[in-house]
């Protein structure tokens, strides 16, 4: 297996999917592979795409790969959807709706679950990206969960970031207050062709006057109708401007480097909850203290410092 | 309908009843469920009784056959007069082998014809299209041409018997084949009779053969309306069907609310198209499911009857023949099994029952092997014998709407009319049917109740003998059809013929004029035909067709 | 960590009858696997092709046409033209006795007819799974 890092940088399909799923299952073999690729990440332009359910994100997502690939550009395509809280599984039902990128070999889709992460992001997200930068794709879209106003999460890992809204969809003055709203780097009205489209354009537009009034620049809004390939070619301009920007002002790096404290942050989270954790062994350790706890014998905190301290020895 | 007074004594009768009768009875023997429901999840109570359906009205809200609003029947004297036809769904590989297939029919008695297409030609393309591979005359006939057509029907005499052909996406062309196998025998197109099921709505809700977008397909559609009604005028050009939605797994009254609602949607459509109601309606036929629920079923047709007649009335229908709504059944496919399959000619038996019962004017029974194959001749010749013993032994066609009157079910009746009218709301909030499409709610309830149906097959809440219950270990011993294995070669060397000896300029410019004709606003009709008579096949007209109004791609839900 | 199923429920060919593939893919999900469902018609290379990018233990094929000796045999063949061994091959749908060995013989392990519970289907794949 240490040529799967190898293969990969080669842009082996068959290896870049298998590495994938080695990392959603924390194998060590994925360890020691993306230790081999972070030298070749960087220079993927990795765009985030979020927005609630019904906007349209698939869509979009296959038109501005259209145009990508048009201009030569190969790209990566990663679909997060919510797993089951109850059952574990999951409906990944992103791929359904880009199926005419289905046998062009310049564009890898995969889909994850969220396998209990919030934030609308997967734990596995970071490898996924840094496994298709590796590979040589030009682009990689992120494609949110985006059922809610939690969903901010995609703003730690996106070069860019896309929010798509759609008029009439309800509660847009909900969405404008949420945090979803101002992590934009653009806005795209999707479906608008919609009747509300003025009043949704007006009321982005006005939410944007706030929270740029003290910023170089204002955040744009653009209106699309990806079902019919309107205003596709005008957003991926945008997209691209966006990343030369960060480049020209030297913000791209600052950027990255948030990624990376997260990514950090979040190997460091994995491994410690799978050492406290150890699911052979959770049952055992944790079960008795959460009895203790119900029966009021024990807090939380006590509980929790037991644990700790039976680790940090 | 019942007096007063008497109404009074009853219910305190009932009460008494269920004190002092039935509530000791099931202290001592309880019921054998909790809670007794039908498939659509209405619950049945133990037993009905006059002060159940006081409120209904014999004169308005039931009436006599043939009279508004239909509930008992729409032809005066029904079975006595005429039975249903009899007309037996088949078609398998080439022209040929269904050609006997229906002779064969014919030969033991069924009064009408029936035309299955294999998947290609349901899409529209040619045997030697490469979408074809594998699937040419698997599950129906394929028809490419007019050439195939005159000999799927050769010997058979299309002046006399009517036929229907389940076809939707490219309906217009192959019927278009149809009326051209006709003229060339020199038989008019004021004679021929038969459907076309033409039902592009219940495409994109549960069968899932579409071709076009909504839009170009409605277009299609009404271009049929207006044909049919004044140049082949005993042509029924639509069989709005719910049949496939219950297929699906929808519930009976699911399949009642969205397949009427689909019929509402398309006389909407040609009205908008200028076209007068009356000249089209009564050539809009329909076609049900007859599923397990026994009075389930007889009520889900008796209030379809009666929701359609008052609907055409809203919508400005003078005639009585626009008001009246007939329909074709067939018994369900998806209540059959693989295990014991001779035992679905007993659930056939009940379920032709249901729609005779029912008042249908055409009847399919499946034949016990269709879980596993399509019917061998063993098997459809005794799925014709179930509806000529239920019509020349049983004696339920001695009288008109026997079950007229029963407290079950004319209050079932009213009560799924009730539910049905609660469906029409909630899709008019979506704008409409076509909007509630796209936006997937008709494939979401059925997703929904399929599921529900299955988890309960799956826990035994539900019983599916030989399947949950009643399960044996056995070697099935039935005859499978076989099929000629010649029949796809033959076909492919037909269509190399035809497209080399026809003549070729003629096809191509009736083509272009096909194409101009569909960027526009005429009706495609004229056009379509003179492709058909020029022999240009099913794939080449399709193509143009595809080319003007694109594909149609669905939402994605489960 | 556990390594979760992930499962391809695809349908090949024209055939359009898709009850049965979405309350399997609903089951499969109630029952912990992760599901991806291709939706209709699809060719042999899209149902490869998803397969590999998706990593995928499970490839469920359902069809109701009749044409499962050439469209199932074509997606087993495709993958071991690709050298891939390691992904479960189940089908359902219309498939007569008789076909079965064949198909068995083909590399598709699961033959599901009508009739079949989905704890059955679920069962099968833990049990059978390669990886």
């Amino acid at each position: 297996m240490n040529d799967i890092s190898s293969k990969v940088l080669k842009g082996d399909p068959r290896a870049i999917a298998r590495l994938i799923t080695l990392a959603e299952d924390n194998n060590p073999i994925a360890t020691k592979a993306m230790k081999k690729l972070h030298p070749h990440t960087g220079h993927a332009h990795v765009i985030g795409i979020t927005g609630v359910m019904g906007s349209g994100k698939s869509t979009l997502i296959s038109e501005l790969t259209r145009i990508y690939r048009k201009k030569g550009k190969t790209v990566g395509i990663l679909a997060i959807d919510p797993t089951s809280p109850f059952s574990g599984g999951a409906l990944l039902g992103d791929r359904i709706r880009m199926m005419e990128l289905a046998m062009d070999e310049g564009v890898f889709i995969r889909s994850l679950g969220t396998r209990g992460m919030l934030g609308g992001l997967a734990s596995a997200v970071y490898d996924v990206v840094e496994i298709f930068d590796a590979s040589g794709k030009d682009i990689i879209f992120v494609e949110t969960v985006g059922v809610g106003q939690a969903e901010v999460d995609v703003i730690k890992i996106a070069d860019t970031t896309l929010v798509i809204i759609v008029p009439g969809l309800g509660d847009s003055i909900q969405t404008l207050k949420a945090g979803i709203m101002e992590i934009a780097d653009i806005y795209a009205v999707n479906k608008a062709d919609r009747a509300g489209v003025n009043q949704t354009v007006a009321e982005v537009q006005s939410l944007v006057e706030i929270t740029c009034s003290d910023k170089e620049r204002k955040t744009p809004i653009l209106e699309t109708i990806a079902k019919e390939k309107k205003g596709i070619v005008e957003l991926v301009d945008e997209i691209d401007k966006h990343k030369k920007l960060l480049e020209k002002t030297k913000k791209l790096e600052p950027h990255r480097r948030k990624r990376y404290q997260a990514e950090l942050i979040e190997i460091i989270r994995k491994r410690l909850m799978n050492f406290v954790f150890d699911e052979s062994t959770f049952k055992e350790k944790v079960e008795p203290l959460i009895d203790k706890i119900a029966n009021k014998k024990l807090d939380p905190y006590t509980a929790a410092e037991e644990i700790l301290s039976r680790i940090l020895k | 309908m019942f007096d007063k007074n008497d109404l009074e004594k009853i219910k305190k009768e009932k009460q008494k009843w269920t004190k002092d009768c039935f509530n000791k009875a099931i202290k001592n023997h309880p019921e054998r469920l909790n809670k007794f429901e039908n498939l659509s999840g209405i619950e049945i109570k133990n037993l009905y009784a006059p002060d159940d359906i006081e409120k209904l009205n014999y004169i308005n809200k039931s009436g006599f056959s043939g009279n508004y609003p239909f509930l008992r029947g729409v032809y005066p004297t029904m079975y006595r007069g005429r039975l249903w036809t009899m007309r037996q769904f088949s078609g398998f590989g080439s022209a040929e082998e269904t050609n006997e297939r229906y002779k064969y029919l014919l030969e033991h008695g069924e009064t009408g014809l029936s035309v299955a297409f294999d998947y290609p030609t349901l899409y529209g393309y040619d045997t030697d299209d490469e979408w074809s591979r594998g699937e040419f005359g698997k599950c129906g006939v394929a028809i490419s041409s007019l050439q195939d057509m005159e000999i799927l029907f050769g010997g058979i005499p299309i002046d006399k018997v009517t036929t229907s052909m389940t076809i939707n996406g490219p309906a217009a062309i192959v019927w278009g084949f149809y009326i051209a196998m006709a003229e060339n025998r020199g038989i008019s197109k004021k004679v021929i009779g038969g459907t076309i099921q033409n039902d592009i709505l219940k495409e994109y809700i549960a069968q899932k053969s579409f071709i076009f977008p909504p839009e170009p397909s409605m277009r299609l559609i009404v271009d049929t309306f207006e044909y049919g009604s004044k140049h082949v005028p005993r042509w029924n050009t639509i069989s709005i069907s719910g049949y496939h939605i219950r297929e699906a797994g929808s519930t009976a009254v699911q399949e009642l609310a969205f397949t009427l609602g689909d019929g509402i949607e398309y006389v909407k459509w040609a009205i908008k198209r200028g076209l007068d109601i009356d000249s089209f309606a009564p050539r809009l036929s329909y076609f049900f499911n007859a599923h397990n629920d026994f009075f389930e079923e007889i009520a889900k047709y008796r209030a379809a009857r009666r929701i359609w007649a008052r609907e055409m009335k809203k919508l400005g229908a003078k005639k009585e023949r626009s008001l009246l709504m007939r329909f074709h059944t067939q018994t369900a496919g998806c209540s059959l099994t693989a295990q014991q399959p001779e035992i679905n000619i007993v659930r056939v038996t009940l379920q032709a029952l249901a729609a005779v019962l029912g008042g249908t004017q055409s009847l399919h029974t499946n034949s016990m092997d269709e879980a596993l194959a399509l019917p061998s001749e063993k098997a459809v010749r005794i799925a014709l014998r179930t509806q000529q013993v239920i019509a020349e032994e049983s004696g339920v066609t001695n009288t008109i709407d026997p079950l007229g009157g029963s407290y079950y079910i004319e209050w079932l009746t009213d009560k799924m009319e009730e539910e049905t009218y609660k469906y029409f709301d909630r899709v008019e909030k979506f704008g409409g049917v076509i909007p509630a499409i796209e936006k997937g709610f008709f494939q979401r309830e059925i997703a929904e109740a399929s599921y529900k149906y299955q988890k309960e097959i799956d826990e035994n809440k539900r019983t599916f003998i030989g399947v949950n219950k009643y399960k044996m270990e056995e070697h099935i011993d039935i005859p499978i059809l076989k099929m000629d294995e010649k029949g796809e070669h033959r076909q492919i060397n037909r269509l190399k013929k035809l497209r080399k000896n026809r003549n070729n300029q003629k096809v191509e410019k009736n083509l272009n004029n096909l194409r101009k004709a569909a960027k526009g606003e005429e009706n495609l009709m004229p056009y379509i035909l003179s492709c058909v008579h020029s022999y240009a096949t099913l794939g080449e007209t399709c193509e143009i067709l595809r080319e003007v109004f694109g594909e149609y791609k669905e939402p994605a839900i489960y | 960590m556990a390594h979760k199923i992930r499962v391809l429920i695809a349908k090949p060919g024209l055939d359009g009858h898709d009850r049965g593939a979405k309350i399997v893919a609903r089951a499969l999900r109630d029952a912990g696997m992760e599901v991806i469902y291709t939706g209709l018609h699809q060719t042999a290379n899209m149902i490869v092709e998803a397969a590999i990018q998706e990593d995928v233990d499970v490839i469920g094929l359902s069809l109701l046409s009749g044409a499962h000796m050439t469209l199932f045999i074509d997606v087993s063949d495709l993958l071991k033209k690709k050298e891939i061994d390691d992904i479960l091959i189940v089908g359902g749908g219309i498939i007569p006795e008789e076909d079965v060995p064949k198909l068995k013989k083909a590399g598709i392990s699961g033959v599901f007819g009508p009739g079949t519970p989905c704890e059955e289907i679920i069962d099968f794949i833990k049990k059978n799974v390669k990886r």
